[in-house]
């Protein structure tokens, strides 16, 4: 039987705020245990939670960036559940009244783009962390992480693959950084994905049994997941059997989904509203102010790459699929405007290899926007060839110096003196006869021979525009 | 609408509440019967009425995104049945 499968995410995008989202506790990671957990944090009794602006603010951005309605009276509402990492006993969420109602985002897959649904986004708590390793008979517990501030965005079930899965994503991600809500670091858990995945016939309407996928860290191992569990969907209804409504913890090591059944049996949060926090009410002057402050958004900054530099739809696609990667190609045309395809072809050429294999991420870079942006001058201004270029770039990434300093030290600039440039030209014309014959009797390719003759006596340095209208005029 | 002892005893046990036979019994009847006044509702009609959130006419006033809490651990600690190195210790939880 074919089969369709129907994906919808849950993303969980940590707001980066400095204080808590109901206490004024820190939120930066990574530090010692349990020492950023204040007694909001914890749970005591006798303390308020008190809501924090800017994680209003921040849920009202993505909201205005996503075309979504703005509830502008929310509510906060308790979602209760029993474990160790969450000292209340109930995670304040929201059930019926969440702060961003419905939008949409486009994703681009193959050249075709495809409409996804947002369900939602919510504010709410983040949970504190349990650590099942660190002792043999005990649970530890670190509650510095309890109380940050996540955005939940909900997905509708739009989705028909893992590649659209992570293409949707990816697409998110991408625009939370823009709109500096959240950093989207997945490796601290600054940006989670849970999938809901079933699979039905295809061409049924009615929605097959799904099961949630948790523990998702990476997008390569959403695409994994996601395969993983329909391959064992399918298995189980072509061999005639259901599938479970469960949560399902996806284990990367072992490349396998399990059940996570002592979450299921308390499955019932008897949502109610908190009353120690009274509902929101977001004004139209606050809801104008936000969307005045909105930046450039993917879409508007692929446009504009499109429509002001002349490049072409894949190129401006690349380019503003991050970031800090717009961020860099716009700080390299500050200084070459005229050369956008040459800026262009450079960070997605060698400077996106060298990032790769070295997996270092483009805010890393060991050469910053600044010093690439000399280098390119320096080929637009006819100091190096495109192809010395390239190995000042590779001295530039090890550390060696600006490019000025490269190309002086290496003696690398580029022979440009008409004079010099004949002389050695003459000397190989004398000197390849046969060849001389070659060309003269009609074949072009070997034009080709005299330009590595040239370039080897220079070292590579001779200007090859010249080099070429030189060896034409002197041979034809 | 009225409660099982079956559903009763399934919400104690989401509450973490043990309760003896005679209580769940008594439970059960006392619950049944704060329902059966609350029912008393479903007679008014509440389609143009927004639901009620909080019962205070006010809306939420927010605090400024600023740090001003300091670190207390220890003294919170003091009052821990059980801490590792900085960590709160709790009985395994299997996953």
């Amino acid at each position: 039987m074919e089969w369709e499968t129907v994906i919808g995410l849950e993303i969980h995008a940590q707001l980066s705020t400095k204080s808590k989202i109901f206490s004024a506790a820190a939120t930066q990671y990574g530090a010692e245990p349990n020492t950023q957990a204040c007694a909001v944090d914890l749970g005591l009794p006798g303390v308020l939670p008190v809501l924090n602006v800017e994680a209003v603010n921040k849920a009202i951005k993505f909201g205005l960036a996503i075309n979504a309605h703005i509830n502008q009276r929310n509510v906060f509402d308790r979602k209760n559940y029993f474990y160790p990492d969450l000292p209340k006993g109930y995670q304040i969420s929201q059930l019926d009244w969440p702060i961003v109602g419905e939008g949409e985002i486009d994703i681009t897959l193959g050249g075709d783009t495809k409409t996804i649904g947002i369900t939602r986004a919510h504010l709410e708590e983040d949970a504190g962390k349990s650590i099942h390793d660190l002792y043999n008979d005990y649970t530890a517990v670190d509650l510095n992480r309890a109380g940050t501030p996540l955005l939940e965005i909900v997905s509708d079930p739009d989705m028909r693959s893992a590649k659209e899965a992570v293409a949707y994503a990816k697409k998110i991600h991408t625009l939370v950084q823009y709109i500096g809500i959240c950093d989207g670091n997945m490796q601290e858990g600054s940006f989670r994905c849970d999938a809901n995945v079933s699979i039905r016939p295809m061409g049924q309407e009615k929605l097959g049994t799904r099961a949630e996928l948790k523990n998702i860290n990476s997008f390569k191992f959403l695409e994994r997941a996601i395969n993983l569990e329909v391959e064992r969907q399918q298995d189980i209804l072509e061999e005639g059997g259901e599938v479970a409504q469960e949560t399902r913890l996806y284990d990367a090591v072992k490349h396998e989904t399990r059940s996570m059944r002592s979450k299921e049996e308390a499955n019932d949060y008897r949502y109610f509203p908190d009353p120690d926090l009274l509902p929101v009410e977001i004004s139209d002057e606050l809801l104008d102010k936000i969307r005045a402050e909105l930046p450039e958004l993917p879409m508007e900054k692929k446009a504009r790459f499109i429509a002001e530099f002349g490049l072409s739809e894949y190129d401006a696609d690349v380019l503003t699929s991050q970031k800090y990667l717009a961020d860099y190609f716009e700080t390299l045309l500050q200084v070459n405007q005229s050369q956008a395809k040459l800026c262009a072809n450079w960070v997605m050429g060698e400077l996106s290899a060298s990032l790769n294999k070295n997996q270092i991420e483009i805010q890393d870079s060991p050469v910053s926007a600044q010093q690439l942006s000399l280098l390119i001058t320096r080929i637009s201004d006819n100091t190096v060839s495109g192809k010395i270029a390239k190995d000042v770039f590779k001295a530039m990434w090890d550390g060696e110096g600006s490019a000025d300093d490269i190309i002086k030290s290496k003696g690398l600039k580029q022979m440009t003196d008409t004079g010099e440039i004949e002389a050695i030209v003459d000397e190989i014309i004398a000197n390849n006869a046969p060849q001389v014959e070659q060309f003269k009797s009609g074949n072009e390719k070997i034009l080709g021979f005299f330009v590595g003759q040239a370039m080897q006596a220079t070292q590579g340095k001779a200007n090859p525009k010249l080099l070429n209208e030189m060896l034409r005029s002197k041979l034809g | 609408m009225s409660l099982t002892e079956k559903q009763v005893s399934q919400i104690a046990y989401l509450a973490r509440l043990s309760l003896s036979n005679e209580a769940l019994k008594s439970n059960t009847k006392d619950l049944n019967s704060i329902l059966s006044l609350a029912e008393q509702l479903a007679e008014i009609d509440t389609n143009d009425i927004t639901p009620m959130a909080h019962p205070l006419h006010m809306t939420q006033r927010l605090r400024e995104d600023k740090v001003t809490e300091q670190d207390q651990s220890e003294s919170f600690q003091a009052i821990a049945p059980k801490i590792g190195k900085k960590h709160y210790l709790v009985p395994t939880v299997i996953e």
